[in-house]
């Protein structure tokens, strides 16, 4: 699937496939998970790599960080129907438990309400336990296209 | 102190000194770049976040423990594909909570192209 075809609505499956071997998201390791109309969820596997403390072998914030913005982002795109041009504005993560060692996460984000300027996204992330989040989060982002 | 956590190292950050304090450096290789001539959120975020954890590991003894609460970015400007820098300032160390403000930029520090706030718990 090339780039082109992001522009035909917006396949979540086939994006992740596109963008899984580019920068930030390839280095990471995210994968496509689910989707419905306004919501999209991915999964981040464990890597030592990625921990936040040598010594626990539990995941840092920051990629938790990422895989969050990626839901957030997806899930507006989901919404609309197709790819647009975006940037973040702002996301706020609350840290409600650290992940358990060797644990990856799993993050479920939403877009809550659209604009023709502005997204507002939220969501979720957790463990091996769907009923104990690790990380809620909230955030806006700004459409940066014409 | 020289020492970062692993993620920190896998995006190829160090401790740099910015006006006689700690502050993080991150060069922009492949495994930071995000949507196309830009680096990615989640680097920059990553990058503050590493910011604080310096900040607040010099404040303390060096076997003193801390975990996140939470992390709230503003994304001013694009961060494009060079070297970033950031630096956290303690804005209150409590007994139990300590809370920061994180800046990163690229040219200017005084002209930062994304913020955090950064409040963290005290073990």
């Amino acid at each position: 699937m090339g780039e082109a075809e992001l522009f035909k609505g917006f396949d979540p499956a086939a994006f992740v496939r596109l963008t899984a071997d580019h920068g930030h998201n390839a280095l990471l390791g995210i994968g496509y998970a689910a989707h419905g109309a306004d919501w999209v969820e991915l999964r981040l596997p464990f890597r030592p790599d990625l921990a936040g403390d040598e010594a626990t072998g539990v995941l840092a914030t920051g990629p938790i960080f990422t895989l969050i913005d990626m839901v957030t982002s997806m899930a507006v795109w989901t919404r609309r129907g197709r790819f647009v041009a975006q940037a973040t504005l702002d996301m706020r993560v609350d840290h409600l438990r650290a992940a358990a060692a060797g644990e990856g996460v799993t993050a479920r984000g939403e877009c809550y309400r659209l604009t023709r300027n502005v997204a507002f996204v939220r969501a979720e992330a957790w463990g091996h336990d769907r009923a104990q989040p690790v990380a809620q989060a909230a955030g806006t982002y700004m459409m940066t296209g014409e | 102190m020289s020492e970062l956590f692993p993620y920190a190292r896998t995006l190829r950050m160090r401790v740099a000194e910015h006006e006689g304090r700690a502050a993080v450096a991150m060069p922009a290789f492949a495994g930071v770049h995000g949507r196309p001539g830009f680096l990615h959120g989640g680097a920059i975020a990553a990058l503050l976040e590493a910011a604080a954890w310096v900040a607040l590991r010099t404040e303390l003894a060096a076997d003193a423990r801390f975990r996140p609460i939470n992390l709230s970015v503003d994304f001013m400007r694009g961060g494009r594909l060079e070297d970033s820098f950031a630096q956290a300032d303690v804005l209150r160390l409590g007994r139990r909570v300590a809370h920061l403000r994180a800046v990163a930029w690229q040219d200017e520090a005084h002209e930062p192209f994304a913020s955090a706030s950064v409040k963290l718990l005290l073990d």
